[in-house]
């Protein structure tokens, strides 16, 4: 970091930090309030399932890409999910062109995990014929403006797109041949795991951060609730939380979750 | 294994000229720009131009990383055109190949002539296009997109950048070429002129034209671009519309 932005980076800091003490932040929110979230309407891709979302700032764009293919050998009655992150260089001045780095990747994966540990999209209704056939889809998750918070946008962006996916049906003839057909079919969203990310600036937890508030914070984490309330994956980035502010988060969280998973349903 | 096959049409372009889009040779497909739409870039632009939607963002003049790159006389100028994953039927791995390379380059070729590179010695201006969508002229979608992000950055210009493409298809010489005619079609000739002085930065040609025909599109491809340098303009001024009053007493 240079000389200069050091010195701004301390100042923030202290500034958030004062206004956290006063029970207040940056952009005047209370600490367990969401940003207001607008889905985006119109097409903006070619995939089967799309959705462009902006939380307060941040702007992310998700679309479903399908295709068929072989199984892996160990899930024969399984379909395949390839969940992929790209911090695109125009979401923000510090992301740089190339290859998902460890923050793209851990992203990407901190919602992939979410999904699948609550067995949100029914894998085994991805199989065309077992062991031979089955449908593989893409989560491609593209950050198009970064202000904090990836992990939550992009896991509703993630789950709208799911819902909203119309995907090819294909059949395969007695010939082994593979006849694509011009009718769909709909992914059948099994539960809607939500992640939930905080981060703790002294000793307050606040959910949703903007950037600035990760950017100063003393830890991060990001949980994930289901449907029936529990817990359903967890990462916990930097810092050091007590056991309980983890069990306070996991609370906030489960209250929190049918306000956002109303809205995701309704934007499916 | 593909989940989509290409078809392509019986009849490119009928015998009085009707395309398949229904549209006549000199038609240009619906545009829409819309600027600033992103909060961390320094310049923004989005175009939606027939079925392409296109994403550009400008950062700088900032530092230059890694510091080998500095040229100590003016700014250096990156682009990069990227597709993303979701922009084409069949799904495009992430990452550059060797398509988007040479685009990135004639992109930064035909914006380059219009900054005042030498007003920002040591810097770099980085310029990011993202399709989103795409819809056959993408490279030309993007240089407008990219050209307002410029302007909306505040980089010193000598003028917009503005672009489009021609094509042929048959006897005919087309404006705006789709996906059938990008596909199928005779030729494609991408263009784009800085406007002030109708000077072209960015030329390709792919298919052959005789002498008339080229001179054809060479002008339809002028005319077209005048079109969208007009609609940048009234794009980038949109949030400084001038209010005025014709005021002889207030109370």
């Amino acid at each position: 970091m240079f000389e200069s932005e050091m010195l701004t980076h301390n100042l923030l800091r202290e500034y958030v930090k004062d206004l956290v003490s006063k029970g207040q932040r940056i952009d005047g929110r209370g600490f367990q309030d969401y940003r207001p979230m607008e889905v985006k309407e119109g097409t903006f891709t070619k995939a089967e399932g799309e959705a462009w979302i902006k939380l307060g700032n941040t702007q992310v764009l998700v679309g479903v890409k399908a295709d068929v293919g072989e199984p892996f050998p160990d899930t024969p009655d399984k379909g395949v999910l390839v969940s992929n992150t790209e911090l695109l260089p125009l979401a923000s001045p510090t992301f740089e062109p190339g290859p998902p780095n460890e923050n793209a990747i851990e992203v990407a994966r901190v919602v992939d995990r979410a999904i699948r540990s609550a067995d949100a999209v029914d894998m085994s209704s991805l199989v065309i014929v077992e062991g031979k056939l089955v449908y593989m889809l893409f989560l491609d998750m593209y950050v198009l403006d970064y202000d904090g918070n990836l992990e939550d946008a992009l896991t509703i962006a993630s789950l709208i797109a799911l819902g909203r996916a119309e995907i090819p049906k294909v059949e395969v003839k007695e010939d082994g041949e593979i006849e694509v057909k011009e009718e769909k079919w709909r992914v059948n969203l099994k539960d809607l795991p939500l992640n939930f990310t905080f981060v703790k600036i002294g000793d307050q937890l606040l959910l949703d951060p903007v950037l600035e508030e990760e950017q100063v914070s003393d830890a991060a984490i990001t949980l994930a609730i289901d449907k029936e309330g529990r817990v359903c994956s967890i990462q916990k980035k930097h810092g050091k939380f007590t056991m309980e502010e983890i069990l306070n988060a996991a609370s906030i969280a489960r209250s929190k979750w049918p306000e956002i998973a109303e809205k995701v349903r309704e934007a499916i | 294994m593909p989940l989509y096959v290409e078809k392509k049409p019986e009849v490119l372009i009928t015998e009085d000229g009707v395309r398949t889009d229904g549209r006549k040779p000199y038609e240009m497909r619906p545009v829409r720009m819309t600027v600033g739409i992103l909060d961390k870039a320094d310049g923004s632009a989005f175009i939606e131009w027939g079925g392409n939607k296109i994403l550009a963002a400008v950062f700088g003049p900032r530092e230059v990383h890694p510091k080998h790159l500095v040229l100590p006389d003016k700014a250096l100028v990156r682009a990069r055109y990227n597709m993303a994953p979701f922009s084409t039927p069949e799904r495009k791995r992430p990452g550059p190949d060797r398509r988007s390379v040479e685009l990135s380059k004639v992109i930064r070729e035909a914006l380059k002539p219009a900054i005042f590179v030498e007003n920002y010695p040591g810097s770099v201006i980085d310029i990011f296009i993202e399709v989103l969508r795409s819809d056959a002229g993408t490279r030309v979608a993007g240089v407008n997109a990219a050209s307002l992000a410029l302007a909306n950055a505040g980089i010193a210009m000598r003028g917009l950048v503005a672009a489009c493409a021609v094509g042929r298809v048959g006897d005919f010489v087309v404006c705006d070429p789709n996906h059938d005619e990008d596909m199928w079609g005779d030729a494609d000739m991408p263009m784009a002129m800085l406007m002030e002085a109708e000077e072209i930065t960015l030329l390709q040609t792919d298919g052959p034209m005789t002498e008339e025909q080229f001179r054809e599109a060479l002008k339809l491809g002028r005319n077209a671009i005048r079109f969208l340098y007009e609609m940048q303009k009234e794009a980038l001024r949109r949030p400084y519309q001038v209010v005025e009053r014709s005021v002889r007493g207030v109370v």
